[in-house]
């Protein structure tokens, strides 16, 4: 009812604010989708047929065969895929729960070192040493090259342990209180009454750190680029993509051979290949997303 | 980041035996994290030392020999590393300026959307950018941008150009490439807290505008604008002392041959040049956190002075 009288309200210039809106927020979209939707023609499009003429939105010659590349033929993709899912498993589980149990130790009420403990890890957030003292300390620990540097080092974060903390101390105390009448210690308080309430946070930062997880290149190359068993996918990816480029910078040189024609449809699958999983799922998972960054970002 | 403390003063622990005995398993707990964070977070920080010496790996930092700022007038002498210094902020602040534009105009032009499908479906497409990594962003502009690209295509079937042009040829074209870059990929996610404080701002002050025959832009510019005034400096100050951080990824992987004058960043100087003189690359993070820390304080004191929300 509300929403007619707004309508019948409306004036010219409302009207045209509506349609100039709404076309901008249109384009914005497809601005967005694009050069996805583009990517994954030309990862379907024959590579013979891509150079000759541009594909937009709909493949050409409809061929899957540098999924079958990807997959079958290139083993660097495939251990690079191996090594990511499991970092990124193990990464997730871990993280949260060390982040979760030191979160929930500085949000107990009457802890004795609350304040010290909450600011040791703040100032974490804004000094850190810096690349060459990570780099020589990862050394010093022997990590370096091998599969664990992608996990102990992030393992417990400030700002996870901050978005934590908040939604633990927002809880009521009184499920505390009546399970300590009963006589649980502090570790059944965290496992049993808890960790149970803290299920949306929980789903949140795990899927901050499978993300971040997902699509990190960087340490797998100061530390893992002599180790090609233990590379990522995304710097795989990363080495298939810049291999291409050193070859034809401007990916349309004339000497084009039919290697390097199948190389534009093999990097757009390679790169399709490698969001997919997100793509998939984040639509599903957002509203998490959402609320660690409404709890996490400035708050009244 | 101010959380709510809601310790009343009366409940706070003392020190004594009996406390620490029942907090017991707490502190065993809080140890082990501490001992941690000493070894991953604080040790890289000692690590700082090396940028007094000519650091070894043999001689260790206990070994190595000390040479006072040796280092930092090495940084401030030489010319790549000031190049460098101006490439970091020159597009640290683009960056900054243009992404925060674009997502508090996404977010309000998306919150006078009143068709509620709609609003979401815009705002789910809003993030996808945001989840795909660097590596592929870089490909997608690369691709963009490339002469015969959809850019250029795009260009001249409107007319505006003859010829294609060679983004990735000339200098000049770098920066704007980066920024739209950033823009492209963190638009919406950005706009997910100025739209979440839009929505938190009391309708009735609409409603109450509304009476007094305020227009669409007007409720915007009183009311909305004014409303979201506090967010917008609170997060301009925690990102600016990220300023200096943004420049890496999407530099490293962009701006190969040609471009290097005006795409290297000091980030991409620590890992060209530190990864051979630990002690140069130490001194160049260190002013690099330093640079940072001035950055912050600046800009809180400057929020402080015109009375507006500040961080601390």
């Amino acid at each position: 009812m509300f929403k007619k009288l707004t309508k019948s309200k409306m004036s010219g210039w409302d009207w045209a604010f509506v349609i100039c809106n709404t076309t901008f927020l249109v384009l914005f979209c497809c601005v967005t989708l694009y050069p996805v939707l583009n990517t994954l023609a030309y990862s379907f499009t024959d590579g013979s047929e891509a150079i000759l003429k541009n594909v937009h939105l709909v493949p050409r010659k409809f061929t899957t065969s540098a999924y079958k590349k990807i997959i079958f033929e290139m083993t660097g993709f495939r251990q690079g895929l191996i090594v990511t899912v499991s970092r990124t498993f193990l990464a997730s589980v871990l993280s949260l729960a060390a982040n979760a149990l030191l979160a929930f130790v500085i949000s107990r009420r009457n802890f004795i070192f609350k304040r010290s403990l909450s600011l040791f890890w703040v100032i974490t957030m804004y000094a850190n040493g810096g690349l060459i003292p990570s780099v020589i300390l990862m050394t010093k620990l022997h990590l370096t090259g091998t599969f664990w540097v992608y996990i102990i080092p992030g393992l417990v974060s400030a700002f996870n342990i901050l978005v934590l903390r908040t939604y633990m101390s927002s809880l009521p105390d009184s499920y505390e209180e009546s399970a300590q009448l009963d006589g649980a210690g502090h570790m059944t308080i965290f496992a049993r009454i808890i960790s149970p309430l803290c299920k949306p946070v929980y789903a949140t930062v795990f899927l901050f750190v499978a993300v971040y997880h997902w699509n990190s290149w960087f340490d797998a190359m100061i530390y893992n680029r002599l180790k090609p068993q233990n590379t990522t996918l995304q710097y795989e990816l990363q080495k298939l993509l810049s291999s291409l480029t050193q070859l034809n910078p401007t990916a349309d040189s004339s000497g084009k051979t039919a290697n390097m024609t199948t190389e534009i449809q093999v990097r757009a699958a390679a790169t399709i290949a490698t969001m997919l999983p997100i793509i998939c799922l984040y639509p599903f998972l957002q509203r998490y997303f959402v609320t660690g960054l409404t709890i996490g970002g400035v708050k009244e | 980041m101010s959380t709510i403390e809601k310790d009343a003063p009366a409940l706070k622990s003392k020190l004594n035996k009996a406390e620490v005995k029942r907090q017991r398993v707490l502190l065993i707990v809080a140890g082990l994290y501490v001992v941690y964070g000493i070894i991953f977070y604080y040790l890289p920080l000692f690590g700082w030392i090396m940028a007094f010496q000519n650091y070894k790996l043999k001689d260790g930092i206990f070994g190595s020999q000390f040479v006072g700022f040796k280092w930092f007038k090495f940084l401030f002498d030489d010319k790549t590393f000031l190049r460098d210094l101006r490439n970091t902020l020159g597009m640290g602040v683009i960056n900054l300026v243009a992404t925060t534009v674009t997502a508090i105009g996404f977010a309000i032009l998306l919150s006078e959307v009143r068709n509620v499908m709609g609003k979401k479906i815009v705002q789910t497409i809003s993030y996808l950018p945001h989840f795909l990594s660097w590596i592929v962003v870089t490909s997608i502009v690369r691709d963009a941008f490339a002469t015969k690209g959809m850019i250029n295509e795009l260009l001249q079937g409107l007319h505006i150009i003859k010829e294609p042009i060679s983004y990735f040829m000339h200098t000049k074209y770098f920066w704007p490439i980066v920024a739209i870059s950033n823009v492209w990929k963190e638009t919406g996610w950005n706009a997910i807290i100025y739209l979440a404080t839009i929505t938190s701002i009391d309708p009735s002050l609409y409603e109450a505008a509304a009476m007094d025959g305020a227009g669409r832009w007007q409720k915007i510019k009183h009311i909305t604008l004014p409303g979201i005034r506090s967010t917008i400096i609170i997060l301009l100050i925690m990102n600016i002392g990220n300023v200096l951080n943004a420049g890496f990824e999407v530099q490293y992987l962009l701006g190969l041959g040609v471009l290097k004058p005006v795409s290297e960043t000091i980030d991409i100087y620590v890992l060209n040049y530190g990864m051979a003189n630990f002690s140069l690359g130490t001194a160049a993070g260190i002013f690099k956190t330093f640079i940072a820390m001035i950055l912050i304080f600046l800009f809180n004191f400057i929020a402080k002075r015109a009375g507006e929300e500040r961080l601390f």
